[in-house]
């Protein structure tokens, strides 16, 4: 096992002296979370609202103002013909309109539960559903101020991000893409460089055993892998505000957990790939794509087809997703998470087990 | 026999291709064997199934006594194989590279220094312990990845054309430090390109199309050219060459250089044709032999 540090230390030599290797390491999970955290929004803010007031009565006017009271719209009155509406929703210039008939004052003298039309640009259905949500509350809260006695009264109360803000669902997303392409992509690399340049022969040659090998140039990319935690975590929390509601400790130990996974997996890969191109590509593919479209990290597990839907259950990023989620919004313990660690565990077990199989210790094949 | 090596009847082939073709050789403790052939020959082969790196297809190949099939570990430990391709770490300093070596190779600390120093010594490489390996020059990195091949004291030692792209100084450098370890009583099996380089071996085993032709002295292989050679220079070699293969009952007309070497039977002899600046009667050279064996194996 002596041989184990000298292959750690070289492979520390090599990565001092690799300039791309550390910008990776460092530079991208940055970038990656200032992208996605800041620049993907699902919230909806400043909706572009059409106003045509056909009442232009103290009730319609008072009716408008609970919109332009709010954060969230801001009031375009508007005077044109309805027809003329299509070309300024093509135009981008309004997200919706709102349409008060000319008997709107009377209707509503008659009976508080007025109806109003609302026109909504639906070319981004996940924004319009939202707009059509926050519209119908406001039109609701004006009805009830007046009269209206709804038959029951929906209060939803929205648990562990209560004002829906994004970066809390991205950024621990990200950690398990982060973690999950560096560790694959770079122990890859740095095991199929070696038989590359033909030094693979050279170590093979010595007395090393395969596991000694295995050990030394893992160990390096977990020590790496866990700085761009410590990375992300601190700007999760002091950057995008994302609440730390569980154990740190428990959050370090599944992350390692994670991370040792999927370098089971760059392992794999550089027991197939004989060229660093190849490894890399290969890298990529068993972990960007799968990431982002089969963990939950974009879209939610229950919205896929079936067979995705069982394929998912090969993804790693799947199980670290509910567990760092976990952990940070809602503050949960071990126990709670004990299927999603054994799965994780389960994988890196097999990896680790038939890339060791694999790993050939001379030049057979 | 600590550091012999005994090939018997050993092939190998790569799905159809027949790499080595049912060949033997044995080596004693201490000898110096130059491994000669053209490329594809099978040397390679052969000396990565000498470091287990390959499994014989059939025959048995022993190293130090031991089957490489078997004995992996215990012949790794002892064996020092330096590859046809420089397989350092370009990025590593000289001293790093040795150092690295040493410990993957299991040096004892104690012995680590003393030995770094020895090797600095005679390589000459002690002023260049800071500079990248992959910023030295050719001959320079063969020498470096000599000494990582040396670091544990190996008591045989396979290399594989170490001085191939190498200056015809260093190269002879080179050679000076193999024939001085072989003086020390290692075993060394190299294999060059180089026929020149033949002289230098205490024998020679000539290399081709995955069988060895022969294997002999230096000084005996020459003997075993049968003919009458020929050296004619001129001008116009290819028209001297097609007049000498056409024209005369020459059995071999190759070009050396700027000359032709050219071989009779004992019953004939060259008289000088027109446009010869010289012809003389020599000796063969071991490329002569090899040549002349090549041709008579196919």
């Amino acid at each position: 096992m002596s041989r184990i540090f000298p292959i750690i230390i070289k492979e520390f030599i090599h990565i001092s002296r690799d300039f791309r290797t550390l910008i990776v390491v460092i530079v991208l999970p940055v970038v990656m979370l200032f992208l996605y955290g800041f620049a993907i929004n699902m919230e909806i803010q400043n909706i572009n609202m059409l106003v045509l007031d056909h009442s232009n009565s103290p009730e319609s006017s008072s009716l408008i103002r609970k919109f332009s009271g709010s954060d969230f719209y801001t009031v375009l009155p508007f005077d044109g013909t309805e027809a003329e509406i299509e070309t300024i929703f093509a135009n981008r210039e309004a997200d919706m309109a709102l349409i008060l008939a000319g008997d709107f004052a009377a209707e509503h003298a008659r009976s508080p539960e007025t109806t109003v039309q609302i026109l909504i640009d639906a070319s981004d259905p996940n924004a319009a559903q939202a707009i059509r949500n926050y519209t119908n509350t406001v039109i609701q809260f004006y009805n009830m101020a007046h009269g209206a006695k709804p038959s029951f009264e929906i209060t939803p109360t929205v648990w562990y991000n209560p004002s829906l803000k994004s970066a809390y669902f991205f950024v621990p997303g990200l950690a398990a893409l982060i973690l999950i392409m560096i560790s694959a992509l770079l122990t890859s690399v740095a095991i199929v460089r070696e038989k590359e340049t033909g030094t693979m022969e050279q170590i093979l040659v010595s007395p090393v055993r395969p596991v000694e090998i295995i050990i030394g140039k893992v160990v390096p990319y977990i020590i790496l892998a866990f700085l761009d935690l410590i990375i992300i975590l601190n700007i999760a929390y002091f950057v995008f505000d994302v609440p730390f509601v569980g154990s740190l400790g428990l959050l370090i130990f599944c992350s390692l957990l994670f991370i040792f996974t999927s370098l089971s997996l760059g392992l794999f890969i550089s027991t197939k790939a004989r060229a660093q191109q190849v490894a890399m590509m290969m890298a990529l593919v068993a972990t960007l794509l799968p990431t982002v479209m089969l963990s939950g990290f974009m879209f939610p597990l229950s919205s896929l087809p079936a067979p995705l839907r069982v394929l998912s259950h090969l993804v790693p990023a799947r199980y670290y997703l509910v567990i760092i989620r976990g952990i940070m919004l809602k503050g949960n313990h071990f126990l709670q998470l004990l299927p999603q660690v054994l799965a994780l565990a389960g994988m890196a077990i097999v990896l680790m087990v038939v890339s060791a199989r694999k790993f050939k210790t001379n030049l057979e094949g | 026999m600590p550091g012999s090596i005994k090939i018997n009847s050993f092939s190998k082939s790569y799905g159809d291709i027949l790499a080595v073709n049912n060949i033997s050789l044995a080596i004693d403790p201490g000898e110096l064997v130059g491994l000669i052939g053209p490329d594809g020959a099978g040397k390679t082969t052969t000396m990565r199934t000498l470091c287990t790196l390959l499994v014989p297809d059939a025959g048995e190949v022993l190293v130090d006594g031991r089957d490489v099939r078997t004995n992996v570990a215990a012949i790794r430990a002892m064996l020092g194989y330096m590859p046809q391709r420089f397989s350092l770490y370009p990025d590593l300093t000289v001293a790093q590279n040795l150092n690295f070596f040493a410990d993957l190779f299991g040096v004892p600390p104690a012995e680590k220094a003393e030995r770094l120093q020895t090797l600095y010594q005679f390589s000459k490489l002690e002023p260049f312990r800071k500079r990248l390996a992959g910023a030295l020059s050719g001959g320079m990195k063969q020498k470096l990845a000599l000494s990582c091949t040396l670091i544990h004291t190996p008591r045989t030692l396979i290399l594989d054309e170490p001085t191939t792209g190498v200056d015809p100084v260093s190269r002879r450098e080179f050679w000076n430090i193999l024939r001085q370890l072989r003086d020390e009583g290692v075993t060394i099996l190299v294999s060059t390109p180089y026929m020149e380089e033949a002289d230098l071996c205490d024998r020679v085993a000539f290399m081709y199309q995955g069988r060895i032709l022969a294997v002999d002295k230096p000084a005996q292989l020459v003997h075993r050219f049968p003919y009458k050679l020929y050296e004619v220079s001129g001008s116009d070699l290819q028209s001297l060459r097609a007049y000498l293969e056409d024209e005369t009952d020459a059995l071999s007309v190759q070009i050396f250089g700027d000359r032709l070497h050219v071989s009779y039977g004992p019953e004939s002899a060259l008289i000088a044709p027109a446009g010869a600046e010289s012809v003389q009667q020599i000796e063969p050279s071991i490329e002569d032999v090899f040549l002349y064996l090549m041709q008579t194996s196919a």
